[in-house]
């Protein structure tokens, strides 16, 4: 597939990244900053043309009259639209924009039908959208969904008095009765899909596959709490708080937010009149403990400052046992971030990336079988993906046990008619089903794939 | 410095250093030269063997910068030409090993210039391993390693950039391996089509093949005693035309098959380069004429040995050193202008040449105006300081490398012109200096060291200087240690973690 990346900042980098690496992809990038183009070149297997998105004669040069894609994030909303409306009258492709003001979110569907665009994401609303849904579920660091719902992996914490410490993987199955399966664990940095006799232990983190009810049955008994918050402080007042705010009073949540600056309290408190807008310092203790921290259940860190973010959540969480989520801009160093004892830890820059390397994908596989859902569960390590079978291949109707699968590769979950299978040595894959597949080896783009080469 | 990944290149190298073997191999048993054929085999399972040993483990770590990018390069090149000097030696055709590696080297760099006093006391199957390694050498071999082995990553860019000739390196297509493919596609179409001309022209195949090699890599050997003296005037004017049509930017060529024919040439390096031509042509020309019997003779010489000496090929249908100073002079500037950039040509590419003078032009104009903000422009574009920089330390290095060079070398005490033009021609891959080296002479004279020393120029010049001069800094052997090789030992026990899931989950 021939993609274009206009604009090669944190996104745009870590879409080349991912996207180069995928075979039979040729991205070409275009950025007016001659040093990231040159710093992009240098380490993809990329080509790089130094000039503005909107101008028509570089992207004829780029060749958008041949591409497949072309992906607008730069950090202008009106040159992105203007780069995806001139590929799209230039070439045929498919284009994509971030597109970040709340201004034209309103109208962003009018927007999308009008230029023929294949997909507008807004990082601030994809991010909003993250966070409820992990509020809608505390105990779990993330959740993540497949087969519109049905299956849901779940990333937790193993706490020092769970009963799960110190228990073998295969005994879950056969002491708690769960028909659950760990498909990652996380220890000390590394990342390893755990086999049957793999031992968890306190501060592991786990995901788990399962259906929806299932994974919440095994939250029950393993004593870990699944109501959902009832109320959040969020410090910062920005875009992904009001997007928030306005996400959660839907669904009857209180929302206290702390915002530093005047005018900005004034125009949340214009717009969503239902939250307590609190016009203060977030990063001051007092600030916080008088507005309650203390009997909040959640609290959210969304400045703009990466560092104040990560220490307003440690500090939250030494008050009170709550839940905590922050937001942080810069990728770098996401490693040693994550070793922190913060619950949740959003980058919306990831989020958006995700989301466009997940539509980028299913476009290159309309051919064959589709890859229907994508997430990433351990950074960038693991890939969850879901597969619909749509005709008979290498992999159908061998028993699993059989399949020469490589290594690094988890056949997780089969959902066949409504029915969620967590799949044994004995169970096989048939047409119609939606497989998901947990693996480290990143570019799957076809179930056969998963299979030794003879 | 990951030696990891360089070992596991260069065994590769190997690989492909053993593939090359098989034709001069196959051309002695068409000649029946046997023993020799037999010498070639042996060379190739041992290039084989140590290829094998070299790949047999994947590298832990695939970090490739810069710096193991213009190692490996170096190494491969410094290893092809000595296990490429080895049938010479063994065969006794070349019995000293220190004359085997330079006229290897020279091969392989495209220089051309030789130590041997008679071609024609080789066999068969050396002399066109003597032209093959031209045509190996032209576009370069680990660009060919890309275009055929699969390699993810933009990290092997490295790579391509210490190999190919030019101030700054761009890729035609987005992949790598594409690029490379491209290139070879066009290096190789070129090569067929001057052969199939030559052999319409009448020209014995063996010879066709050999020359036609020879002016593909812009390299320069002969395969008869008297140089190119004895072709016809067709067949020279065939080699003179293809001789400049290889010295031109690929890019060029990759312009017109994307039929983007009006951007091909309106190439400000083509037209430059063309324009050299011409007007080292006419001056020429008009200075030889009395040496000659009709005027059309001396213009065919002049323009022969102005293409062979600008695309840095070498070939010589007369003995220039008998020409007027002027034209000698002419010649010896071109020495110093070489190739297009993104050519199979040496020198220093007129591509550097046309920034160093814009460069002059912008200094001059910020002595009258100190005020003033001016960019050098190439192609209608600003040049980057940053390229305008780098090309003036490489001018800067390439001079202080050829006043050390004809330093040693003027230990061996010949006459100045011999020693100067001697560096110089091998600098710039040329081949044929002047006076004792000049077109009917040859390098055999010169001592061991200055052999060496001229090698090591060949190699430098070819690689663009600074990838040779890397294998001489002592910090880029450092191995470094601690918490890189705990990281892979953890990231490979997670990786033995996934094998034994596998068989939990599936049985």
């Amino acid at each position: 597939m021939q993609i274009i990346i206009v604009g090669c900042g944190k996104v745009g980098t870590t879409l080349v990244q991912q996207l180069s690496m995928e075979e039979g992809n040729d991205v070409t990038v275009i950025d007016t900053n001659p040093d990231r183009v040159r710093q992009v070149v240098d380490d993809y297997d990329v080509m790089g043309y130094i000039g503005s998105g909107v101008s028509y004669e570089l992207l004829v040069e780029a060749g958008v009259e041949q591409a497949d894609l072309l992906i607008a994030v730069t950090g202008s909303d009106e040159q992105n639209l203007l780069s995806c409306l001139f590929a799209r009258k230039a070439g045929n492709c498919q284009t994509i924009a971030r597109i970040r003001k709340p201004e034209y979110n309103d109208e962003v569907h009018y927007i999308k039908e009008e230029l023929g665009m294949a997909m507008i994401i807004n990082p601030e609303l994809a991010a909003a959208m993250e966070i409820a849904r992990v509020l809608r579920l505390p105990s779990a660091i993330r959740v993540e969904s497949f087969a519109k719902g049905r299956v849901e992996i779940l990333k937790f914490k193993v706490k020092p008095d769970s009963v799960l410490c110190n228990m073998a993987v295969s005994d879950i199955h056969t002491q708690l009765g769960s028909n659950i399966l760990v498909c990652v664990v996380e220890r000390d940095g590394a990342t390893v899909i755990p086999g049957g006799d793999f031992v968890l232990q306190e501060k592991d983190t786990v995901s788990i596959i399962g259906a929806s009810k299932e994974t919440l049955r095994f939250f029950d008994k393993v004593k870990i709490a699944t109501n959902p918050v009832k109320n959040i402080m969020i410090v910062g007042g920005g875009r992904i708080s009001y997007y928030l705010a306005k996400i959660l009073i839907s669904t009857g949540v209180n929302v206290v937010i702390v915002e530093k600056d005047a005018a900005s309290c004034e125009l949340l408190t214009e717009k969503i009149p239902e939250a307590t807008i609190v016009h203060g310092d977030g990063s001051d203790e007092g600030t916080l403990l008088e507005e309650g921290l203390e009997r909040m259940d959640s609290f959210a860190a969304l400045t703009g400052i990466d560092e104040e973010n990560i220490l307003l959540s440690l500090y939250a969480k030494s008050k009170s046992d709550l839940k905590t989520i922050t937001k942080i801009n810069r990728i770098s160093f996401d490693d040693v971030v994550e070793r922190l004892d913060l619950d949740t830890i959003v980058y919306p820059k990831k989020i958006t990336a995700e989301h466009i390397i997940r539509y980028a994908r299913a476009m290159a596989n309309s051919l064959g079988s589709n890859v229907e859902t994508m997430h990433r569960i351990a950074g960038d390590k693991v890939e969850a993906l879901e597969f619909i079978i749509q005709k008979k291949c290498a992999v159908t109707d061998t028993p699993l046990a059989k399949l020469n699968l490589k290594d690094g590769i988890l056949v997780a979950s089969i959902q066949r008619n409504g029915r969620i299978i967590i799949p044994r040595g004995d169970d096989y894959i048939r047409v119609g089903d939606s497989v998901v597949i947990v693996t480290t080896r990143a570019g799957l783009t076809d179930l056969d794939d998963i299979l030794r080469k003879k | 410095m990951n030696f990891d990944i360089v070992r596991y290149i260069l065994g590769y190298v190997f690989m492909f250093q053993a593939a090359f073997f098989v034709l001069p191999a196959g051309v002695s048993l068409i000649y029946r030269e046997h023993r020799v054929g037999l010498i070639y085999v042996g060379v190739l399972v041992l290039c084989a063997l140590l290829g094998f040993l070299a790949t047999r483990r994947r590298p832990q770590s695939r970090g490739m910068y810069a710096k193991e990018g213009m190692v490996t390069v170096a190494l491969s090149w410094v290893l092809l030409s000595l296990t490429g000097a080895m049938p010479f030696t063994i065969t006794g055709e070349i019995p000293s090993y220190v004359d085997a590696v330079f006229e290897t080297v020279s091969g392989f760099t495209t220089t051309g210039s030789s130590i041997l006093q008679d071609v024609e006391t080789l066999s068969y199957a050396s002399r066109f391993w003597r032209s093959f390694t031209h045509w190996v050498g032209g576009m370069g071999v680990l660009v060919f390693i890309l275009a055929i082995i699969p390699m993810k990553g933009g990290e092997f860019m490295n790579l391509m950039k210490a190999e190919s000739p030019g101030p700054s390196v761009s890729k035609l297509v987005p992949r790598l391996r594409d690029t490379a493919f491209v290139l070879y596609a066009i290096y190789m179409g070129m090569t067929v089509l001057e052969m199939i001309l030559l052999l319409i022209s009448g020209m014995p195949a063996f010879d066709a093949i050999c020359l036609t090699m020879g002016t593909a890599g812009t390299g320069g050997f002969a395969v008869r005693s008297s140089g190119l003296t004895g072709y016809t005037m067709t067949q020279q004017g065939i080699i003179t035309v293809f001789m400049i049509l290889f010295g031109v930017n690929f890019n060029a060529y990759f312009l017109i098959l994307h039929k983007k024919i009006k951007q091909a040439f309106r190439m400000e390096e083509v037209l430059t380069y063309l324009g050299i031509i011409l007007l080292s042509v006419v001056v020429i020309t008009i200075n030889i004429a009395g040496m000659y019997p009709d005027a059309y003779s001396a213009f065919h010489h002049a323009f022969f040995q102005v293409g062979s000496i600008i695309t840095t090929t070498g070939y010589a249908t007369a003995d220039f050193n008998q020409w007027p100073a002027l034209a000698k002079t002419v010649l010896m500037t071109l020495v110093f202008i070489g190739a297009c950039a993104g050519s199979t040509g040496g020198g220093l590419k007129v591509s550097r040449i046309i920034i160093m003078v814009k460069g002059i032009g912008k200094e001059i104009t910020t002595l009258l105006h100190p005020r003033s903000v001016k960019k050098v422009r190439m192609d209608g574009r600003p040049v980057e300081t940053e390229v305008v920089r780098s090309v003036n330390a490489y001018i800067a290095l390439y001079l202080l490398l050829i006043v050390v060079s004809v330093l040693i070398v003027s230990l061996d005490n010949k006459d100045m012109v011999s020693t100067f033009t001697s560096v110089t021609v091998t600098i710039n891959n040329i081949g044929p200096g002047l006076e004792e080296v000049g077109p009917m002479g040859n390098f055999y004279e010169f001592s061991n060291l200055s052999k060496i020393v001229l090698s090591f120029d060949m190699l430098a010049g070819r690689l663009e200087l600074l990838p040779v001069l890397m294998l001489f800094v002592p910090s880029v052997w450092k191995k470094k240690h601690g918490t890189v090789k705990g990281l892979k030992n953890r990231m490979s026990k997670s990786g033995k973690g996934i094998h034994e899931e596998n068989n939990g989950v599936c049985r």
